[in-house]
């Protein structure tokens, strides 16, 4: 058994890739993290991110998969899920010892595996897109705090973007401590130094002087539009998992 | 802006638009213009009431003021109860302002009668024209139209809404003869063949010129109410099919009579809602659209009911027991959209994965089909499958004996009936 350590990201996981096929590596392991010359590391061989590297094995997945397929695989090692890189290694080596493209071969379980993590970073990416609640500023901009289980922030640039176009906006992934900002003209991730420890929010709670009124008008809408004769709590939770609660303005 | 009257406003008038059940935001293809406010086509829900339902659209009358007297509506003349009215320029703030928060998706607009169908409807088009030629809102539009507008009213209105609808109210003109005297369903359908004729050149065109504006790029739906009237399942899902076949209609709606009005003519006060009754006929609704099923095999002169025990494809196949069993490695598409627990998704996955390996039991479970239903009327590769030769009514029991209604616990009264 053999344990690569990677950087953590993409092109980090691809050297990894490289690494193995040229050592001719049979039995390994994936970990991410910082090399760091101790003797708890020996038996571990490091990665250094390779660009070049990392474009060739991108090269050959390309061949064997379809443009959505190396798309869906980016996207399962965005999620960041503890533990799955030994199933995204599994898949890239099953891509690489078929002659054919086994994107559809839901019979095997690494395309399975796969299908299954990409189902839960979409789900969780559009919930971004639906439970996202932004509170103007006094500048103008549109602010908004989120904690998604997933690292989605970068999958959500192009949805914001061609919504948004002609409001200041950030979204803060508070969990992460990195946020995306839009200024009108592009977007570029942002972190921020919250030096007192309070929350983003409350620190820039500097909004402009309808968005009061607009909270209120909100969560009075939210109210009215119920059916109290068809309450259904379950039904109600399945769909706004409490963990989202405490950053929807209608729920707080 | 006065906040404490647009507060007040706003309950009132959401209030009685909450029974108007559409909400989809979906089915348009509006981008973004000219680095304007918004875009239409995704369908997001962006947040759900506490009775399960999705919020999706700023859903509002205009006014509940009206001139008609429908039995089944809060908002009629004679019903003692609060009015109001926006202004245009009120709704279009609230829109505008509740999209740049992420609240909505966009602007449903309705409205009770004012004066007459167009004085009314010229106030509807004229919040939608405002929005898209003022605000540069592309955001999602849907427009109710009154029964009765004139053709003009309705081509503008088809030129900033992306949905338009009629309602229905009732499923039969007799149902709305009954409880809606005022109205015509004439009224309704004239507006729906004119919409349509005007979709459909509109589609002509812009084959020809690519600069022709959209007109209702999400198309027209309607709303049937369910249990207010005695109509079976089979006159509601033969009306819905007629409307689908010959209006090109995107959705139709069925919305479970909640009682809120004490009259003779309707059911009382203190009758549940029929919401099983509406989760079936929306199951039967998606097997006509989606998987191929003809309005007579879910319901017909033999079984004019849909059987609430049970989801209305479980139900097809169980009355057709010589269909099956279906071979999963094997059968068309078609034919393995039909077996009882296998969705769309999942009978797409089994045709992709088989042309690699014949597909088990354990294979197809983790595609996700519900292998407690669908085991009783597949074959797959394994020797272990259903050799008894159970009778539809046996398959029936067994199924219901393992699975426990999600409508069980919410709704004891109307299950003890049956």
């Amino acid at each position: 058994m053999n344990t690569l350590l990677y950087d953590g990201t993409f092109e980090g996981l691809l050297t990894a890739v490289f690494e193995i096929y040229d050592r001719k590596l049979h039995h390994v392991k994936l970990i991410t993290g910082e090399w760091r010359n101790e003797a708890l590391f020996e038996e571990v061989i490091p990665v250094i991110t390779d660009e070049s590297r990392a474009n060739r094995v991108l090269r050959g997945l390309r061949k064997k998969l379809s443009t959505a397929g190396v798309q869906r695989l980016y996207i399962t090692h965005m999620a960041e899920i503890a533990g799955e890189d030994s199933n995204i290694l599994g898949f890239i080596r099953y891509v690489f010892d078929s002659d054919i493209n086994i994107e559809e071969d839901y019979g095997n379980r690494y395309v399975m595996r796969l299908s299954e993590i990409l189902k839960m970073v979409r789900r969780e990416k559009h919930r971004m897109e639906a439970f996202v609640r932004f509170q103007k500023l006094k500048d103008g901009t549109f602010y908004a705090g989120i904690e998604p289980d997933f690292n989605v922030l970068p999958l959500l640039i192009k949805h914001f973007k061609s919504r948004y176009a002609d409001q200041k906006w950030m979204i803060y992934d508070i969990k992460r401590s990195y946020g995306l900002y839009y200024d009108l003209h592009d977007t570029q991730f942002i972190a921020m130094d919250f030096a007192d420890g309070g929350k983003p929010a409350n620190v820039i709670a500097a909004y402009s002087e309808d968005e009061g009124i607009y909270q209120t008008l909100w969560k009075n809408y939210f109210t009215s539009v119920n059916i109290a004769s068809r309450k259904n709590t379950r039904l109600h939770i399945r769909h706004i998992p409490k963990r989202y609660w405490r950053h929807l303005t209608e729920k707080i | 802006m006065n906040a404490d009257r647009i507060t007040e406003k706003l309950n009132i008038l959401a209030d009685a638009a909450k029974y108007d059940v559409s909400c989809a935001s979906s089915g348009s293809n509006r981008k973004n213009k000219d680095k304007g406010l918004g875009n239409a086509s995704n369908g997001i829900c962006h947040s759900y009431t506490e009775d399960g339902r999705c919020v999706s659209l700023l859903k509002i009358l205009l006014t509940n003021h009206c001139i008609f007297d429908c039995a089944y509506c809060v908002s009629r003349k004679n019903n003692d109860i609060k009015r109001a009215a926006f202004t245009v320029q009120e709704v279009v703030d609230l829109t505008i302002n509740f999209y740049r928060r992420n609240y909505i998706e966009g602007l449903f607009l309705s409205s009770g009668i004012f004066k007459d169908a167009d004085y009314t409807m010229e106030r509807l088009v004229r919040v939608a024209k405002k929005l898209r030629t003022e605000h540069n809102f592309n955001g999602y539009i849907h427009l109710k139209s009154i029964p009765g507008a004139s053709d003009e009213l309705m081509r503008e209105a088809g030129l900033y809404a992306d949905r338009l609808s009629v309602n229905l109210e009732m499923p039969t003109e007799a149902g709305l003869k009954l409880l809606a005297p005022d109205k015509n369903r004439q009224d309704m359908i004239d507006p729906m063949r004119f919409l349509k004729n005007e979709i459909v050149k509109n589609t002509e065109e812009k084959k020809l010129f690519k600069s022709t504006p959209m007109f209702a790029p999400a198309g027209q739906s309607t709303q049937v109410i369910v249990g207010a009237t005695p109509e079976s399942d089979q006159q509601v899902l033969q009306s819905a099919n007629y409307f689908y076949k010959n209006f090109n209609l995107k959705r139709v709606y069925y919305s479970g009579y909640v009682p809120v009005l004490a009259d003779q003519r309707l059911p009382a006060l203190n009758t549940a809602v029929p919401m099983v009754r509406e989760n079936r006929l929306y199951q039967a609704d998606w097997l006509m659209r989606f998987y191929g099923f003809h309005v007579n095999e879910i319901v017909n002169d033999g079984n004019p009911l849909l059987d609430l025990d049970i989801d209305p494809k479980l139900s097809w196949a169980i009355r057709n027991m010589q269909v099956f069993p279906v071979d999963i490695n094997k059968a068309d598409l078609q034919l393995i959209l039909r077996v009882p627990g296998i969705g769309l998704q999942s009978a797409q996955k089994i045709v992709g994965a088989r042309k690699f390996a014949r597909l088990g039991w354990e294979q197809l479970k983790k595609i996700g089909v519900a292998i407690n239903r669908a085991r009783y009327f597949i074959t797959c590769n394994s020797n272990e499958f259903e050799r008894r030769d159970l009778t539809g009514q046996n398959i029936k029991q067994f199924i219901m004996a393992e699975s426990q209604s999600k409508y069980i616990k919410n709704s004891q009264t109307q299950f003890s009936l049956f």
